[in-house]
């Protein structure tokens, strides 16, 4: 287990070189990141600008600026932002921890309702409920995710102002002040997590559902299903005990899966929230070409794709006695 | 040998009676299934009513999606059903506009997708071994590039014209398509079919495009299907982001971009244009459904 996973990290290193240096090369082509700074009225003297070339690299060839890139990151420098007040590495992780948080929440949401509508699905196939469920699920994973986070952001317009009070926040991750102690901080948080991770998760929860109502059929389907069942155990328990357990490892694997996808793909729902999180980060820094700033954007999420593949694969096998990596 | 053929026993179809057996082809089979579809077909004829509504009506209402009309911020009236926005465009005309747009982007990128994805998974597949191993590392880079990021390096560079963003989102697509397609082709491959193809002397070619490629076509026309869903999807949030289609041309998820900071004003620009994009992708997504029974019946059965 340990060598498998030894390798399996060592084998990704090379497609992470291979894909930062695609992007790095996208981004370098994609224009002149001080272009800002030249267009400035007055224009700034030669010297400030070769003084910013230097400080940037953008004197030395593309594939040198590559080569001092890689070799900092290796000893855990990311580079120079084109934002001069920006450090890119602490930038990068107090956003990964904003952006997580957001995740982490949605995820569980999304796993808990695809869950027990999957199974209450797939239980009661071809009946009203099923039909609605399916519906629902179909509508979600059609929903195009800034719509919805928009319509939610004005239902929760709606409904402060039908309160008169501000109970869930529409704008931000955080108030800038908050009055009063730990406790307060708390609350204030979730107040702003309410929307976001709704959003979030319900966009999962079509997917999902289905999902685990297909794997859940299989597993009824099946003969040692039929067994239980004929030798006189409840439905109930055949369903929970038997049934159940076995149609929750193929879960875990999509799970693991799109929660490395979601990391990225919270984009969307950053933006129309406002969140200052790591899909925020990377728009304003395709934005200013800031090459390196791209850069550690993909690495965060390229490691967060492998780590939960390996995860995923990790956790099959220990879910699965069937299924042993060498 | 052809008389032989037309002897062969056809594999019995469970849902027709013995009296009235009568041969029918894979497709009229996969047809007569999908028909029994009632969400699916419904969804076609939907998806077909919107596309007919987007193009023929875009052309024949009285007003373009350019004209800029004397009726300012109307709400929804006889004379602009879906009303007007702060400039005077008739949003009906637009959204008409955007629907065609985002439907043939999303058409244009799941054929090159499906196209480029079908030849590279069938051929991966095939040949195994070292082709298969630098092909699907080659898909998996892909699949590692974040298409936010391309996106917005290439439409910035070249100012997207709409074909040229259902190119960047078609080249990251392909990759999910090439591998549902070798996983398809690597079980098919060791069908005995293949083999006696095969020591009849039919070259590679032959039994990949003649074979393998008609064989997986099931999965992948569902495949293919979701994708536009997906494609539709991906497009207007990139449109949102305001990376993918540029004014003046527009497309459904521009318009809901535009209509972003008016939600709350004038809510009609940001209904409509997000109706449209739901009800197309909800349609296809069961169209997509329907055709999944259709190809594979033995997913449908249940027992307890």
């Amino acid at each position: 287990m340990l060598t498998y996973t030894l390798r399996r990290l060592l084998v990704s290193i090379p497609v992470i070189v291979a894909s930062t240096f695609v992007v790095f090369l996208l981004v370098t082509m994609a224009g002149d990141p001080l272009a800002g700074l030249k267009g400035r009225n007055p224009p700034p003297s030669p010297q400030v600008i070769a003084v910013e070339e230097q400080r940037l690299h953008l004197d030395e060839p593309p594939l040198q600026r590559y080569w001092t890139w890689i070799t900092g990151v290796a000893r855990g420098d990311f580079g120079p932002s084109v934002r001069t007040n920006v450090d890119i590495g602490h930038e990068v992780a107090a956003r990964f921890g904003v952006t997580l948080r957001l995740v982490a929440v949605a995820v569980l949401l999304a796993l808990v309702l695809a869950v027990v509508v999957g199974v209450i699905s797939a239980v009661k196939q071809y009946s009203g409920i099923d039909y609605g469920f399916t519906f629902a699920a179909f509508l979600f994973l059609s929903m195009p995710s800034f719509w919805f986070a928009v319509l939610l952001k004005q239902g929760g317009i709606s409904l402060n102002n039908l309160l008169g009070d501000q109970v869930v926040y529409t704008i931000g991750d955080r108030s800038v002040i908050v009055e009063g102690g730990a406790w307060a901080q708390l609350a204030d948080t979730a107040g702003h997590m309410v929307l976001p991770t709704i959003s979030l998760a319900l966009l999962s929860f079509g997917a999902w559902s289905r999902f685990q109502r297909a794997s859940m059929l299989d597993v009824l389907n099946s003969d040692y299903v039929l067994f239980a069942r004929a030798k006189g155990l409840s439905r109930r328990r055949v369903i929970v005990r038997h049934a159940l357990r076995t149609a929750l490892i193929p879960m875990t694997t999509v799970t693991a899966l799109d929660f490395a996808t979601l990391i990225s793909g919270a984009v969307i729902t950053e933006t129309v929230f406002q969140w200052r999180g790591l899909g925020e980060f990377l728009v304003t820094s395709v934005n200013q070409r800031d090459a390196y700033a791209v850069l550690a954007w993909l690495l965060v999420i390229a490691v967060a794709v492998i780590v939960f593949n390996l995860i995923a694969d990790l956790l099959y096998a220990l879910l699965d006695p069937r299924i042993r990596h060498e | 040998m052809s008389e032989h053929t037309e002897a062969a026993p056809r594999p019995p179809s469970s849902a027709q009676p013995a009296a009235a057996v009568r041969r029918r082809s894979q497709g009229e089979l996969v047809l007569r299934r999908f028909l029994r579809h009632k969400a699916a077909v419904t969804s076609l004829v939907l998806f077909v009513a919107v596309v007919l509504l987007a193009f023929a009506g875009g052309a024949l209402w009285r007003y373009d999606y350019a004209d800029i009309t004397s009726a300012v911020s109307q709400p929804p009236s006889l004379e602009h059903p879906f009303g007007t926005d702060n400039l005077g465009h008739d949003t009906f005309a637009q959204v008409l506009r955007g629907t065609q747009r985002s439907v043939e982007i999303a058409l244009l990128i799941a054929f090159l997708a499906g196209l480029v994805g079908t030849l590279w998974g069938a051929f991966s597949g095939y040949y195994r071994g070292i082709t298969d191993s630098v092909m699907m590392r080659i898909a998996d880079l892909v699949l590692t590039l974040p298409l936010l990021a391309v996106a917005a390096v290439l439409t910035r560079a070249t100012n997207g014209s709409w074909w040229f963003v259902a190119l960047v989102i078609a080249a990251l697509q392909w990759a999910y398509v090439s591998r549902v397609v070798r996983g398809v082709v690597l079980s098919l491959r060791e069908k005995e079919y293949i083999e006696a193809s095969r020591a009849l002397g039919a070259t590679d070619r032959w039994i990949i495009f003649r074979h393998l490629i008609p064989n997986a076509l099931g999965p992948i026309i569902v495949n293919v299907t979701i994708l536009v869903a997906a494609a539709i999807l991906v497009e207007t949030a990139l449109s949102f982001l305001g990376l993918g289609v540029q004014p003046p041309d527009t497309s459904l998820g521009l318009l809901v971009s535009e209509a972003d900071t008016a939600v709350s004003t004038r809510p009609w620009l940001f209904y409509f244009p997000g109706a449209f994009i739901v009800v197309i992708a909800l349609s296809i997504n069961f169209i997509g459904d329907g055709l999944r029974d259709a190809f594979d019946p033995t997913q449908r059965k249940a027992r307890s």
